[in-house]
């Protein structure tokens, strides 16, 4: 009884200064919360403008000619970008024309064919392979990918293609596995597990009772992907390969173990030895004097991260359109 | 009344019967055709990863001793281990995942807390899915332009900082998410008990969340363990025990990426014992985090 006249008298002075500074301290909380979501931001412009300060004296220099210059010379001081450039997007076309098929397979697999007890264990075998850190797929295929292909596929090639005007040039090259072709495959094992994934999640979306209705009509199983589920969840695929696409382009390791780093394009072989952007810095940079050969390999890197900006906005773009979609649709 | 089928929608319908049953079959062929094509996908796609992880074990288990946890990387054709690498990896992913943390859970809280919608929470939101799958060689780009040309020296800072880089972008995410997940009225409840809003935050929403928060800790220490392009012009290398983070610093990727690209036996057999450790870390650090999230 005593309690409560004593805790109401000792509120005054005592609860102002509690609810001042809960209000101070819930300003503070606020001021420091959104400081770091504002954080994120800063980074962004702080990369794009570091980019181009660090690749000005070579964009002021070389311009845009630098995309289609096809020397690299640090000795001579003469930089043009054209075999890199080939050699990052030559691997991400080669990869997404394998991942995308084998991603589709893979989704269909889990959203239709799987028993529902396979379901989960398989979906987790996919997502853990798209958590190994890329520097052991590059070591995997330096070492025991790449022998394996040129000795099974590049040397028959090589025996039945050889005298063969076009694509006899294509499989040229000495039998070590390396270059553009080994290094789209093993990219584009790294970017399954990702465009597998997000279709898995759209295809998920797709309201069971369209689906149900067509099954109720005599559609087959692959009726219902080809001209219900894949129609109504376009957006979201395309968003989900050009994540994968975002990936390779980006991929460093991976590459920079089987593309074989040469900086000239001796060949249109897809067996011969190249150069991505990434495994040229990968390479490069650490050693590249301060100066113009540093300008050019920073010029190189802001025009990667263009590319893969442009591509990574598209994809979600496309993916945030299924999203919204999905409310007004169903 | 009579219901036809008409789909799928084409002129067949008025077929007579054996042409009917012609079709139907052809159907069903396709179909079956398919549907074995999407199961030969799943079993190469879960090929691929028995492979890696096949060669993985077998290469790496065969490295495996106490001298690999006890002395530092060797000269080429030496005996040795990896201890430093190890201990130089341990340092920079732990002090990345203390300086990417907080910032990153405080993003995460103000985008599920303070402003849900609103222009703010859009474009972070936008920009934090783009860092989330940015080349992670450009933010080593981007570390050595503000720290390694500032102090003139590679150093295992950098490293850190650009590490950290990537911690906090899948800290956000999965703050984010876990947040939006508790109900609104255990806030109310708190609320309604006269709570100021950051310590409803704290004590409420963030401690129901904790395990959502949690796991998304262990995924993005999963992810930098492996991270290689950020280091290579950042920590470097170097090929002796150091614990001072102000010059170049040993670390596990890189080590690697040397080792296995030079052409000497012992540093490719230490390369793979390397690798074997960095995908147990990896995978059990997923699995962990998995488990984690299944409980809650």
């Amino acid at each position: 009884m005593t309690d409560r006249p004593s805790l109401s008298s000792a509120s005054g002075r005592e609860r102002r200064v509690s609810l001042f500074s809960n209000a101070f301290s819930d300003q503070i909380f606020g001021v420091a919360t959104r400081g770091a979501a504002l954080l994120t931001l800063a980074l962004l412009l702080g990369i794009i403008l570091s980019l181009v300060i660090g690749a000005w004296p070579a964009i002021d220099r070389y311009g845009l000619g630098f995309l289609t210059h096809n020397v690299w010379d640090p000795v001579q001081e003469n930089f043009g970008g054209m075999v890199m450039i080939y050699g990052t997007l030559a691997t991400s076309g080669i990869a997404l024309l394998i991942a995308v098929p084998v991603s589709f397979g893979i989704a269909l697999f889990l959203t239709e064919l799987s028993p529902a007890w396979l379901k989960r264990p398989l979906g987790t075998v996919i997502e853990l392979l798209a958590a190994v850190p890329s520097i052991v797929y590059g070591m995997w295929g330096l070492m025991v990918f790449g022998p394996v292909l040129a000795r099974y596929v590049q040397q028959p090639l090589q025996s039945w293609l050889g005298d063969a005007p076009i694509f006899g040039a294509l499989v040229s090259g000495l039998p070590v596995g390396i270059g553009i072709l080994p290094a789209g495959i093993i990219l584009s094992i790294m970017i399954i597990p990702f465009i597998a994934s997000v279709m898995r999640d759209v295809f998920e979306v797709t309201p069971p009772l369209l689906k149900e209705s067509a099954y109720g009509l005599g559609a087959t199983t692959w009726e219902v992907i080809w001209k219900i589920v894949l129609p109504y969840t376009r957006v979201g695929v395309l968003g989900g390969i050009m994540l994968g696409l975002g990936r390779a382009l980006g991929e460093t390791m991976a590459v920079t173990f089987v593309i074989g780093n040469t900086n000239q394009l001796r060949s249109p072989s897809l067996f011969e030895a190249a150069n991505s952007i990434t495994s040229t810095l990968a390479n490069e940079f650490a050693e590249a004097a301060p100066g113009m050969h540093q300008a050019a390999l920073i010029y190189l890197g802001l025009i990667l991260f263009l590319i893969t900006f442009v591509v990574l906005v598209f994809s979600r773009l496309l993916l945030l359109r299924l999203q919204k979609n999905e409310g007004a649709r169903v | 009344m009579k219901i036809q089928s008409n789909f799928p929608a084409n002129p067949k319908v008025s077929m007579n019967r054996e042409a009917r049953a012609a079709f139907f079959v052809r159907r069903k062929w396709i179909n079956r055709a398919a549907l074995t094509l999407s199961l030969i996908a799943m079993i190469f796609g879960v090929f691929w990863l028995m492979w890696i992880l096949w060669e993985t074990l077998w290469l790496g288990f065969g490295g495996m001793n106490l001298a690999l946890f006890t002395e530092n990387t060797p000269p080429p054709n030496d005996a040795g281990g990896l201890a430093n690498a190890l201990f130089g990896s341990f340092l920079m992913v732990a002090l990345a995942t203390f300086i990417g943390t907080p910032i990153g859970v405080l993003s995460g809280i103000c985008l599920a807390e303070y402003h849900p919608r609103g222009p703010l929470a859009v474009t972070v939101r936008f920009i934090n899915d783009l860092l989330l799958s940015a080349p992670s060689i450009i933010i080593g780009l981007f570390v050595y332009a503000i720290v390694v040309i500032h102090f003139r020296k590679f150093s295992g800072w950098a490293g850190a900082v650009a590490l950290s880089l990537i911690v906090i972008p899948v800290v956000i995410r999965t703050t984010e998410n876990m947040l939006a997940l508790i109900p609104s009225s255990l806030r109310e409840a708190a609320y309604a008990l006269g709570a100021p809003k950051w310590k409803v935050i704290i004590h409420v929403t963030l401690n129901a969340a904790r395990a959502g928060v949690v796991t998304g800790i262990l995924l993005a220490v999963a992810r930098i363990s492996g991270e290689t392009a950020p280091l290579l012009f950042t920590a470097l290398n170097n090929q002796f025990w150091t614990n001072n983070l102000s010059g170049p610093t040993a670390n596990l990727p890189v080590t690697i990426f040397q080792f296995a690209m030079s052409p000497y036996e012992n540093w490719r057999q230490l390369a793979w014992a390397g690798v074997f450790l960095i995908t147990l870390a990896v995978l059990g650090l997923n699995i962990l985090a998995r488990l984690l999230s299944r409980r809650k």
